[in-house]
């Protein structure tokens, strides 16, 4: 009962990451019908950034801080530049942009900051709390990530549900050209959609990495996972993204803690390819998704 | 609602080099009237509307608004310039709310003015009102096309561009969708564009009558005088 316990508390807290990734590919995806192969990478980048400035000041919370902005930057940079030129090209042209992009961000990481492998504090203890003798298999760390992304998932449902750029950027991921004829700019929109899923990404770069090591690829695992959960969601929704997140968490947590750490990877991609195969739209969502 | 402004189409060419869906189209409509524009499909007529609204860009020509160009203007700045267009298939953002929907209307308007516009719009479609809170996609088609007609207004525009409203409505619903159109005149004013393939009906209430045939402007007169030509009516606009 205990290891189911720690089991279950440990992956909600993992699939707590799984969900922001895969919120930031919902974004991503309701405003543009691109998936951003590239999300991986950011985060990877904007966690350097968060290294960098940790190292030079010393204090965890600015570079916490700097790299969500850093996320922010780079999100609308990205949108600008590279990906809003082939938003009225064939969709295969975003897919290999965003696939580009993710090569390229690697790569440079790599030239910037060396191959090797670096540690990256957590925000707090990373040792499981203790109610007299039962471990709950959640530290500190744990219950922040937690807090964390449904911190940042309840921001934002809140901002789509109750505020003008909210309505801005449902009414353009829903039908752009309505939207413009109705006077939205959407450009800024689609800006905005990407600068936000670089926030988010970025928040889950600083809150995974503590429990990895950080590398140029570093994220390409937790892309796949964040991606599988957003699938499992169904790509739509944002609530499907936090529990497509927390329902992988909690199946890969049993997976490693009853079968052997070795099947996680595997499972996770059993995972993906049995919704893929069975529910293609995902559990939250009635409509057909496009294949991409 | 803004005050009504002239609408002038010079030469506009669209659509492509070797086959213009537009070829050298002038029309004008004056502030405060109904214009009918017929045709067979094919005929031009959405991509007159989407050419004007700067959804399709023109290769040549000028579009006017109270006589300062509009042409190749983004649809968002030609949107905040007055010109309101309600495409072919409504466009009902079937995700959101019908107050929803009304809200993106409201997005140009002040946010002091906000709340009263869409009281007037409810007071004005009460069906509208009464189910503000259910999804868009509950309603019929009828109430649908009031649904983006009074978006449309939400924006307060100088001139409505109405792409085909009678679609897929019933006689009844199309009756009353032609009836509110003309209403809209009377009341307030507005200058309307209204592409319908049911030249009858939209003859019935329009002020003037423009028809096009593969890209051109083959007749225009007033709406009763194009009603009367039995000759036009056979060949171009089926009644």
């Amino acid at each position: 009962m205990q290891e189911f316990l720690e089991f279950t508390l440990g992956g909600l807290s993992t699939g707590m990451i799984y969900a922001a990734i895969a919120l930031s590919l919902v974004l991503i995806w309701r405003g543009t019908r691109v998936l951003n192969y590239s999300q991986g990478g950011m985060a990877m980048f904007t966690t350097y950034v968060a290294v960098i400035v940790i190292n030079k000041t010393g204090s965890y919370w600015l570079g916490f801080a700097v790299a969500l902005a850093a996320g922010l930057v780079l999100g609308a940079f990205l949108e600008r530049t590279v990906v809003r030129p082939t938003l009225r090209k064939p969709s295969l042209n975003a897919v290999i942009v965003t696939i580009g992009l993710l090569i390229f961000l690697e790569g440079l990481a790599g030239i910037i900051y060396g191959g090797q492998y670096r540690s990256f504090p957590p925000a707090y203890s990373i040792r499981g709390i203790t109610v007299g003798s039962l471990a709950l298999g959640i530290s500190p760390d744990g219950l922040f990530t937690a807090a964390a992304v449904l911190a940042a998932a309840g921001v934002l449902a809140l901002v789509f549900q109750y505020t003008s750029v909210g309505l801005r950027l449902r009414a353009t991921a829903f039908n752009p050209d309505v939207a413009r004829l109705l006077g939205v700019r959407i450009g800024r929109v689609l800006t905005l959609g990407w600068a936000l899923a670089g926030l988010l990404g970025a928040l889950a770069g600083l809150l995974v990495t503590p429990t990895t090591f950080l590398y140029p690829n570093s994220m390409d695992a937790i892309f796949v996972l964040g991606f599988t959960a957003a699938v499992i969601g169904g790509l739509e929704s944002p609530v499907g993204a936090v529990v497509g997140g927390l329902i992988l968490g909690v199946l890969l947590s049993y997976v490693g803690g009853y079968l052997g750490s070795d099947l996680v990877e595997i499972a996770g991609l059993a995972a993906l390819v049995a919704v893929l195969m069975l529910r293609p739209a995902g559990l939250f969502s009635s409509r057909a998704v496009r294949r991409v | 609602m803004s005050e009504a402004a002239t609408l002038t189409v010079e030469d506009v060419v669209a659509g492509y080099v070797a086959a213009p869906v537009l070829d050298g189209v002038s029309i004008g409509a004056a502030a405060g009237t109904i214009t009918a524009v017929l045709g067979a499909n094919g005929a031009g007529k959405t991509t007159l509307l989407r050419t004007i609204s700067g959804l399709i860009r023109p290769r040549a020509g000028r579009i006017l608004l109270d006589g300062a160009s509009v042409t190749k203007r983004s649809p968002e700045d030609i949107a905040r310039a007055g010109i309101a267009h309600v495409p072919e298939g409504q466009g009902v953002i079937t995700e959101l709310t019908i107050e929803e929907n009304l809200r993106v209307g409201l997005l140009l308007r002040s946010s002091r003015e906000r709340a009263a516009a869409l009281a007037d719009i409810y007071e004005q479609f009460p069906v509208l009102g009464e189910r503000h809170k259910r999804l868009a996609a509950t309603l019929s088609g009828g109430e649908r096309q009031i649904l983006v007609i009074a978006r449309a207004l939400l924006t307060a525009p100088r001139v409505l561009l109405l792409d085909e409203p009678s679609l897929g409505l019933a006689p009844r619903t199309v009756a009353q969708v032609m009836d509110l159109v003309r209403k809209l005149r009377d009341d307030t004013g507005l200058t309307v564009l209204l592409v319908e393939q049911n030249a009858r009906s939209a003859l019935a209430i329009a002020d003037q009558g423009i028809v096009l045939n593969l890209g051109k402007v083959v007749a225009r007169a007033d709406a009763d005088a194009l009603a009367a030509d039995e000759s036009l009516r056979r060949h171009y606009l089926g009644f």
